[in-house]
């Protein structure tokens, strides 16, 4: 049996840099990192951007040399599995047979792509995107895939779009919801994307559910839409979002909803049981999981401060990014609740941000090809002040400038 | 193949080795340090790979700063004259001795 004064389980954004800040926060205990990948940490955002292109090899992906885990003191244990949690004796079952004891865990195992349900969802055409191992299979099939179909049209689908229509291959995109992004953007924004794809290549269709995957002759298989279309295809690329890993420790009792639910600290409600990233859930934040790297590599800060003696509540502004064809989208702060949004720029010119406002103030912005107003939006948000729309609205008025006029 | 000289935020200085069009950032990295976040991976998003050019060698010439990486850079309270994103920056030969500092974390 192995004991370690502090266990990460999960070895990807979060787990990487809570190891990393474990040590740079002056942590001298044991560090282990338990990973069910058999990879050293990587850059997973590339998955479905520059490493499905083939612009980049894998070991450009790794956070870290594989030497430095050693030289911080932190142990690896990757391909294993965490299966149980036991609080009270302060040990973890491994997959393999293993238990590990700990002192404080962090728990960062990420989320699994929500599966499809309909008939033949188990069709070896259809592919999910979340792992190295993922996006391999994927890339080992390209060479023989005219026809792709994509279900779900948020950033994940629209960024898989974008890759395979450079690559040369028939994309059509269906999306449940009438608009694209519909759960993370408002309209402005969704209708924008929606014509840069259509402006590829994209075949996309809204309002549109998958009823059925058929088998079809020669490897393929037939989608059937809920229109009554039948789609044929050789991949069909499923991107409709993950559920949060939290099976071993919501068992353990950990105070659970749709991800464990932590405090400004990332403490779950089990004694120096600690949460972070996209499987964590801020007891008194936003009420949703944010998964962005962002939300991992700052959590992952917030649980090593905390651990170390010198706690501080997480309290930082989030932020994301999507690339599409030439196309870079950012975005800052969260638009939930947001009774009010400004459009800044004109979307014909591929250059603009949609400003979200709730009750005058500004709580959020998308950034498309304008990262200026990404980094002063972030100010604007940041001080929590009230903008007139109109100052707003003005593409050449510096978002910077009203910090000084409100 | 050549070397890059890099003081870290402690002050300390490192001799890395560098590899041909190998952003600097990745460089970095890849020498074990772990001041850089560079959280985007390089794709000119985030600023958290954010140096100073302390030396460039006689003759040795960046690539211009881009509109994106200027507007990036803005946005950090540690940006002067000689800031750049070292994401943005490929290794090339005529760079080898290059000296840079990691700015303050933003
Ligand atoms: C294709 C793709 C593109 C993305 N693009 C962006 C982007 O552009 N910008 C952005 O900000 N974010 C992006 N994201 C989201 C971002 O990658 C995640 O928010 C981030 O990785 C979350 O970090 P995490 O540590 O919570 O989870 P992960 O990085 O997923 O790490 C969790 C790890 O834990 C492992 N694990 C799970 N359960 C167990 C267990 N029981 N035992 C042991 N190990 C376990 C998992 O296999 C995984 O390796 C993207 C995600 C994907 C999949
Ligand atoms: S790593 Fe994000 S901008 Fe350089």
């Amino acid at each position: 049996m192995e004991r370690f004064d502090c266990v990460i389980v999960g070895a990807g954004h979060g787990g990487a840099q809570a190891a990393q800040a474990l040590r740079q926060n002056g942590f001298e205990g044991s560090v282990a990192m338990i990973g069910d990948e058999t990879e050293l940490p990587y850059d997973r955002p590339s998955l479905s951007k520059d490493y499905l292109a083939g612009k980049k090899p894998f070991e450009r992906l790794r956070l870290r040399p594989e030497a430095f885990w050693a030289e911080r003191g932190i142990a690896l244990r990757l391909g294993r599995r965490v299966v149980s949690v036991d609080p009270a004796a302060r040990a973890l079952g491994c997959d393999d047979g293993s238990t590990i004891e700990y002192r404080h865990l962090i728990w960062a195992t990420g989320g699994v792509p929500r599966r499809l349900t309909c008939a033949g969802h188990d069709h070896p055409a259809v592919q999910y995107l979340r792992s190295r191992a993922d996006s391999d299979r994927m890339i080992a099939a390209l060479p023989g895939i005219r026809r792709v179909v994509i279900v779900g049209g948020g950033y994940i689908g629209l960024e898989a779009a974008a890759v395979l229509r450079e690559l040369g291959k028939a994309v059509t995109l269906v999306e449940a919801q009438e608009r694209v992004l519909a759960r993370v953007a408002a309209e402005p924004v969704s209708r924008f994307c929606e014509a840069e794809h259509r402006a590829q290549g994209v075949q996309v269709l809204l309002g549109t559910g998958v009823e059925e995957i058929a088998g079809a002759e020669g490897g393929g298989c037939t989608v059937r839409l809920s229109d009554g279309r039948d789609c044929p295809a050789d991949l069909v690329v499923v991107g409709i979002g993950i559920l949060p890993e939290i099976g071993p420790l919501a068992e353990a009792g950990a105070r659970a909803r749709d991800g464990i639910e932590v405090d400004a600290f990332c403490r779950t409600s089990l004694p120096d049981v600690w949460c972070i990233g996209d499987c964590a859930i801020l007891r008194d934040g936003p009420g949703i999981r944010i998964e962005s790297v962002q939300n991992a590599n700052d959590q992952a800060a917030t649980v090593a401060k905390a651990i170390c003696g010198r706690p501080e509540p997480y309290a930082a502004t989030p932020w994301f990014w999507s690339n599409q064809y030439d196309l870079k989208l950012q975005t800052v702060g969260l638009n939930l609740g947001h009774d009010a949004t400004v459009l800044r720029g004109d979307p014909a010119g591929r250059t603009f941000s949609l400003v979200y406002l709730r009750e005058g103030v500004v709580i959020a912005a998308d950034c498309i090809n304008a990262a200026k107003d990404f980094v002063q939006a972030r100010k604007l948000i940041e001080a929590g002040c009230h903008v007139p729309a109109d100052l707003l609205k003005d593409p050449e008025r510096p978002l910077r400038e009203l910090l000084e006029v409100v | 193949m050549g070397t890059i000289t890099l003081k870290t935020r402690d002050g300390s200085v490192h001799e890395i080795e560098a590899r041909e069009g190998v952003p600097i950032m990745e460089l970095i990295r890849d020498a074990g340090i772990d001041e850089l976040a560079a959280m985007c991976g390089g794709c000119l998003s985030c600023a958290t790979c954010h140096v100073y050019i302390d030396h460039l060698p006689e003759g040795a010439e960046l690539p211009g700063l881009g509109r994106d990486e200027d507007d990036l850079l803005d946005g950090s309270d540690w940006r002067r004259p000689e800031s750049r994103l070292s994401c943005q920056i490929p290794f090339s030969s005529s760079l080898s001795r290059i000296a840079l500092t990691i700015a303050p974390e933003d």
